[in-house]
């Protein structure tokens, strides 16, 4: 490693680690970025650019890198455009370069460069527009192909994330002075202060430009300061975190890099995104250098100036010869500081005519680098000056356009910055987000004391505005320099000068933008690309809003700035939808059978959150249509038990019960004598249907109601709703007992012989008959017994407590098997329930109206409901509408398929045809016939009539007879048996 | 967005379901004329400043009438409907 200072940086040296870099291993230390790792080993060409493919190296030492984007390899995975200034280095990291081939020194896209004068902006709009039928099948993919950057691995990723809220009192952003300040004034008041800072080790430039504060260097009065934090219960300090946006009620977002920097992370995360809720927010995120515009300043070696302080004093990377450009005092003291280093400083060029020139290094007063040298990295830099052009030998460029306040989290709720004419950049405004105060650099103070000074003075005004009892906290003492800066954007000297990096944008593609019309920020920003890379345009837009400004006449002010917009850097999905997949995306709900069904080889099915069992296969069945067929017969002609734990159950108790059911439901609910149950269907207000179910009346004041599965949460919100809203003041309360409870449908001819085995006091037709409801002791368990029937044949319905649910059902499946029946799952509950016209969502799909299903009767006359005004509307019954009806094929064997749509025998499947559509569909062996359920224009008026069912998906075209939908025991007598 | 749920106090929105406007407070009377009911079932306006509408809180099952700022995001007021 011949690019280091002895003995400089905060790097640790006792701690060497290896690492490769586009196969070749190279040795840096703990403390290191790879960034810094790869420039003090030497390696200043790191990658090639989005468009051109030209040679890049690092630009910056922080997140906003435009030009350093790398690939992590991690055995099969590769994580793309992860930026070398951000990763920090462990023993074993595997990086490789990308956007070249097949190499980084030789990249053959490269004459890409070569057709420039082709590429500008607009190319693509203006080359690629004709053949109209070339966009999709030849451009795009052809442009896509050309396209991007890194490449993902293809694999999926298996890497552990994690999501996390906070909460706090004061959330300061940023640790450099300003923020550390912040955070002491608040943690020493005792409020609970949050300290976020993207950084892997907090300080800020304190860590870089190391001024001296109170008597102490920069690092080690940071450090003082962060062992005090550390000690404060009430602060939490966040390293690796950076808030990457603003959102309302005082909620950012934050992503941690939680395992990233670690050979082995073992049980930790990659990374973890965070929600952290604040009561207060103290933006301390400092300010961004930017590069001037002058041609080939892309070379690998031109960095910004503070690049070049931080590695030099943070990491002793040994940056050869450097020239300063600059337009600034900072950019000046920057070569002052590199100097007292021992840094060689080659020139500062400064475009400044008054500039100070008695200095230890030559200066160019109203000079301007107009050109570099050097193929793969910088050798020449060529300064027009008073005197000529003169060629200085350098292996860096250090450049400084100015600082920018970096303020980007206080325009994502749509603030507007203001521009300072004296700093040359954007300011924020007071108040751009409620509760958000900015304090430090990020709104325009530069100096390490003003930086100090207000952190402190912005955290006592926000303990004072919360309340909170501040201390007086002495300054500490630091430079006070003052900034000043000429503005100067870009170096007017032919060639091509470049302002986006990331997205190969230069000075001439926006000043063609302006004279094609796109002079409007935001039109200047999409017709170039420019500020659209991974950066964002962090180092740039400024600069190209001023060349687009220039270009227009209309100075910057006017011009405004494109729109900032969360993230502030690159968030990786898989940290925002952490623990959003498998189980964490849908959780699974298991029946107390669950078990079982499944050791009895039931193909389960997805029923909401729910499983449940789709069939039940026995030996030598071979296809669920012969097991589906069996359980049907079973139930038909003997005894079939099933798990109907799914559907909703809610507990309703109150002396007001009664007349609160009447309001929910359409049909009267106050009349049922405890210990019946009756069917209730209930309406949205507008007049649809929104649910059916059953209600038991198990005492004066406490019923049992049951949703359907899929409805069991809308219905008690809309329940807690017709509460709350319009009868708040009944003595009404209800909750949900769905889990609490498992319950089983027994059903057949058979089923109370099967029931009786179970209950300690047996039920016979008179002393429990149809429709009854009560508590049953249920093998010795206190449960609940209901004669009620889904499938058509005579049914109870047995409940126990969940706990008991397994040992029920298993009893329940051995007795009904000795007794020539046994379990039924979904597809043999579809076909009873077709058999008999009972509806479930498929019928009533939220467009339908207890007309249409030919339930307007149970509107009750004599009391109002919800919806009951609505559903008696025109247009919401009448013989336009599409009624329920059932569909027997004319050859019983032909198969019918739900989501058919229904025509007149002769008529073409067209829409303005359309007489309605097949709803549910199943064979039943009980009638040898293929049967259906569906919609019909006018349906109950033309039973009898033949119309065809045309699947147009399935090439099927059936000849049906429109009949009631109830094919099987139209008279109940089973039912009620 | 954070919605002050009266009984649970300041909540992510992510807890809430949005149902509407909070004219569907005022229910007409069964028999008011069908341009009353188009009204409160229909017709909504979208207004650019201060709205009131109902979330739903899930956790505790309380419905919540917010006024608050569509321009600014200000939650104004969360008061229980009941």
């Amino acid at each position: 490693m011949t690019h280091r200072i002895p003995g400089k940086g905060l790097i640790d040296r006792t701690r060497p680690l290896r690492f490769s870099f586009d196969g070749r291993e190279f040795e840096g230390f703990q403390g290191d970025t790879l960034a810094s790792a790869l420039l003090a080993n030497g390696v200043q060409l790191v990658g090639r650019s989005f468009k051109y493919h030209r040679p890049r190296g690092v630009l910056t030492a922080g997140s906003e890198e435009p030009n350093a984007l790398v690939e992590v390899i991690e055995g099969k995975q590769k994580t793309p455009n992860v930026r070398a200034t951000v990763q920090e280095l462990y023993g074993g990291l595997t990086v490789q370069s990308q956007n070249r081939w097949p190499s980084l020194r030789f990249d053959v896209m490269a004459v890409n460069d070569r057709f420039a004068p082709f590429l500008s902006a607009g190319f693509y709009y203006k080359t690629f527009m004709w053949p109209r039928a070339f966009w999709e099948k030849v451009y795009e993919p052809a442009i896509r192909r050309a396209a991007g950057l890194g490449a993902l691995s293809g694999l999926h990723d298996e890497g552990r994330y994690e999501k996390a809220f906070a909460f706090c009192d004061v959330l300061v952003i940023g640790a450099g002075p300003t923020g550390l300040m912040a955070a002491l004034v608040a943690g020493r008041a005792g409020a609970d202060v949050i300290l976020a800072d993207e950084d892997a080790r907090m300080g800020g430039r304190l860590l870089s430009d190391q001024p001296e504060v109170a008597g102490q260097s920069g690092p080690d009065w940071a450090a003082d300061m962060l062992a005090e934090l550390a000690a404060m219960p009430n602060v939490r300090l966040m390293t690796r975190t950076t808030v990457t946006g603003v959102y309302d009620g005082g909620t950012f977002g934050a992503l941690q890099r939680v395992g990233l920097h670690l050979a082995d992370p073992g049980d930790l995360p990659r990374e973890c995104f965070w929600r952290i809720v604040a009561k207060r927010a103290v933006l301390a995120t400092g300010a961004l250098e930017r590069p001037i515009a002058h041609p080939d300043n892309d070379r690998p070696g031109v960095m910004l100036a503070s690049a070049v302080q931080s590695y030099v004093a943070r990491y002793g990377v040994n940056p050869g010869r450097v020239v300063v450009f600059g337009n600034n005092d900072s950019a000046l003291q920057a070569a002052r500081d590199l100097t007292a280093q021992g840094v060689q400083v080659a020139g500062y060029v400064d475009p400044r005519a008054d500039v100070s020139v008695l200095e230890e290094f030559p200066v160019y007063p109203g000079g301007q680098v107009v050109g570099t040298r050097g193929r793969l990295g910088l050798r020449e830099v060529a300064v027009r000056h008073g005197g000529g052009v003169s060629m200085l030998t350098a292996e860096t460029l250090a450049l400084s356009g100015g600082w920018n306040p970096s303020l980007h989290l206080t325009c994502h709720l749509g603030g507007r910055p203001d521009w300072d004419e004296r700093l040359a950049a954007f300011v924020p405004r007071a108040g751009m987000v409620a509760g958000m105060s900015v304090a430090g650099a990020a709104r325009g103070r530069f100096s390490t004391a003003a930086c100090l000074a207000d952190g402190a003075a912005l955290a006592a005004e926000v303990l004072a505005d919360m309340g909170i009892a501040g201390h007086d906290m002495p300054l500490p003492a630091a430079e006070d320099r003052s900034y000043a800066i000429a503005p100067f954007w870009a170096v007017d000297a032919g060639g091509r000068a470049w302002l986006d990096f990331a997205n190969d944008v230069t000075t001439k593609d926006v000043q063609q933008a302006a004279q094609e019309g796109f002079s409007s920020v935001e039109h200047m920003k999409r017709y170039t690309t420019q500020g659209m890379a991974p950066d964002q345009g962090k180092s740039s837009n400024v600069a190209a809003l001023a060349v687009l400004a220039d270009a227009t006449g209309q100075g910057i002010s006017a011009t405004g700035t494109t729109t900032f917009r969360p993230p502030y850097t690159p968030v990786s999905i898989a940290a925002m939808g952490a623990g959003g997949r498998g189980m964490g995306f849908a959780p699974e709900r298991l029946l107390t059978s669950d078990s079982q069904t499944r050791a009895m080889g039931a193909p389960m099915i997805e029923a909401g959150l729910w499983y449940r069992p789709s069939y039940f296969p026995r030996a030598g069945e071979a296809t669920w249509r012969e097991a589906c067929d069996r359980e049907v017969s079973m139930v038909r002609t003997a005894v079939g038990v099933c798990d109907v734990s799914t559907l909703g159950k809610i507990d309703v108790q109150g002396p007001d019960a009664d007349r609160f059911l009447d309001l929910i439901y359409t049909n009267m609910m106050s009349s049922i004598k405890p210990g019946r149950t009756r069917y209730g269907l209930m309406l949205r207000e507008d007049g649809h249907v929104m649910d059916d179910g059953t209600c038991a009346r198990l005492g004066e004041a406490h019923f049992l109601i049951t949703t359907t599965t899929a409805a069991a949460g809308p219905v008690m919100r809309h329940m807690d709703f017709v509460h709350q809203a319009f009868c708040g003041d009944w003595a009404v309360r209800f909750t949900s007992v769905t889990e609490q409870w498992a319950q089983f449908a027994l059903a057949g001819p058979k089923a109370r012989e099967l029931v009786n085995k179970l209950l300690e006091t047996p039920v016979d037709a008179e002393n429990f008959p149809f429709m009854a409801c009560g508590p049953a002791r249920i093998l010795g368990v206190e449960g609940r017994l209901f004669r009620i029937s889904f499938s058509g044949e005579m049914g109870y319905e047995i409940a126990v407590p969940a706990r008991f649910g397994a040992a029920v059902f298993e009893r329940l499946v051995a007795e009904a098997e000795a007794m020539g029946g046994g379990a039924y799952g979904m597809e043999a509950l579809n076909v009873l329930r077709i058999e008999k016209g009972f509806i479930t969502h498929a019928e009533i799909h939220g467009r339908v109206t207890a007309f249409d299903i030919g339930m307007q009767g149970m509107v009750s006359a004599k009391k109002d409901c919800i919806g009951k005004s609505a559903s008696q509307r025109p247009g919401l019954m009448g013989p336009e509408r599409e009624q329920l009806v059932g569909l027997v094929p004319v050859d019983p064997q032909a198969e019918l398929s739900a989501g058919a749509h229904l025509y007149n025998e002769n008529d073409p499947a067209t829409r303005v045809n359309n007489q309605g559509y097949v709803t549910s569909a199943g064979y039943s062996p009980t009638l040898q016939s293929w049967l259906a359920l569906g919609f019909l224009r006018d349906g109950r008026a033309r039973h009898g009539q033949i119309i065809r069912l045309d699947d147009g998906l399935r090439g099927r075209k059936v000849a049906c007879k429109v009949v009631h939908p109830v094919f099987h025991d139209p008279e109940g007598g089973k039912l009620r048996g | 967005m954070r919605i002050s749920c009266p009984c649970c106090g300041p909540r992510d929105r992510r807890e809430f379901t949005y149902y509407g406007a909070a004219d569907y407070l005022n229910r007409p009377a069964l028999d008011a004329d069908a341009s009353a009911w188009d009204d409160y079932l229909h017709l909504r306006d979208n207004p650019a400043g201060e709205t009131r509408d109902l979330w739903y809180h899930d956790p505790c099952g309380t419905w919540v009438a917010v006024t608050r700022d569509t321009v600014t995001h200000a939650v104004i007021a969360a008061e229980a409907v009941a």
